[in-house]
């Protein structure tokens, strides 16, 4: 029954590198979508809407 | 509607991070389009209701929950396989380091509870504070908090437990360590 003590000493140190690691995979994550900027058929709309006269349903 | 251009920029400005944000509550990118686009039309039919001068991006991230809490909830049984479909669009960026990482990040973020991976996401992705963050959820900022530090509590969770597969217990046990009876 050794190991239990090894284990959690570990665990412990993994916790606080996943941690720390958690923002940055989340930020990279986002930011590939991010970077992606605004898609064409998107601005389009945006475009279109801002232009016309009467509302949307 | 004409609408004034320095408001339509800051719509526009606005679309890259809420495109993101739909990905990860929808787990779809087609579905995340069609939400962003279904957000759009609401915001800008309703563009005078938007007091210029305050936050845009709010605004629009509220309108964007609230139209997939009352509509896209409804088919919930697709949504549940939001983690095969990251999967998927995953293949499309082989070249990208650190994909079987970021795979398997993905994997536990699947895993949380929507209210939690909301709230990560919006103040740890998106940037906004607990006080935005709570007004898009309709919510205490004591309970966006509270959200946010489970998530991140759980995801170590998860994430320590899979990179014990490098170097620690074989599969066996780690399925007793972590009470599980499988193997």
């Amino acid at each position: 029954m050794g190991k239990p003590i090894t284990q959690r000493k570990s665990e412990v140190r993994l916790g606080r590198e996943v941690q720390a690691r958690i923002g940055q995979q989340l930020r990279a994550m986002y930011d590939e979508v991010v970077n992606q900027g605004v898609p064409q058929h998107i601005a389009d709309l945006v475009r279109r809407l801002s232009d016309q006269d009467d509302g949307v349903a | 509607m004409t609408l004034d251009p320095a408001i339509r920029d800051q719509v526009l400005a606005t679309v890259p991070s809420l495109r993101a944000f739909a990905i990860s509550l929808c787990g779809n990118i087609d579905r995340a389009d069609d939400l962003v686009q279904e957000t759009l039309l609401r915001a800008l039919a309703h563009i005078d209701s938007f007091q210029p001068g305050t936050n845009m991006p709010a605004w629009l991230f509220t309108i964007l929950r609230n139209l997939f809490r009352s509509e896209y909830r409804k088919r919930r049984r697709e949504v549940e396989d939001a983690d095969g479909r990251y999967a998927e669009t995953l293949k499309s960026h082989p070249e990208q380091t650190g994909r079987v990482e970021f795979n398997e990040f993905r994997a536990a973020l699947a895993k949380l509870p929507s209210d939690q991976r909301e709230a990560l996401i919006l103040v740890g992705a998106s940037g906004f504070s607990y006080e935005d963050a709570a007004s898009i959820c309709g919510c205490a900022v004591g309970t966006i908090k509270s959200r946010v530090n489970r998530a991140r509590t759980r995801l170590a969770d998860l994430l320590a437990i899979d990179s014990l597969d490098d170097f620690g217990p074989d599969r066996t046990t780690r399925a007793v360590l972590a009470g599980g009876g499988r193997n």
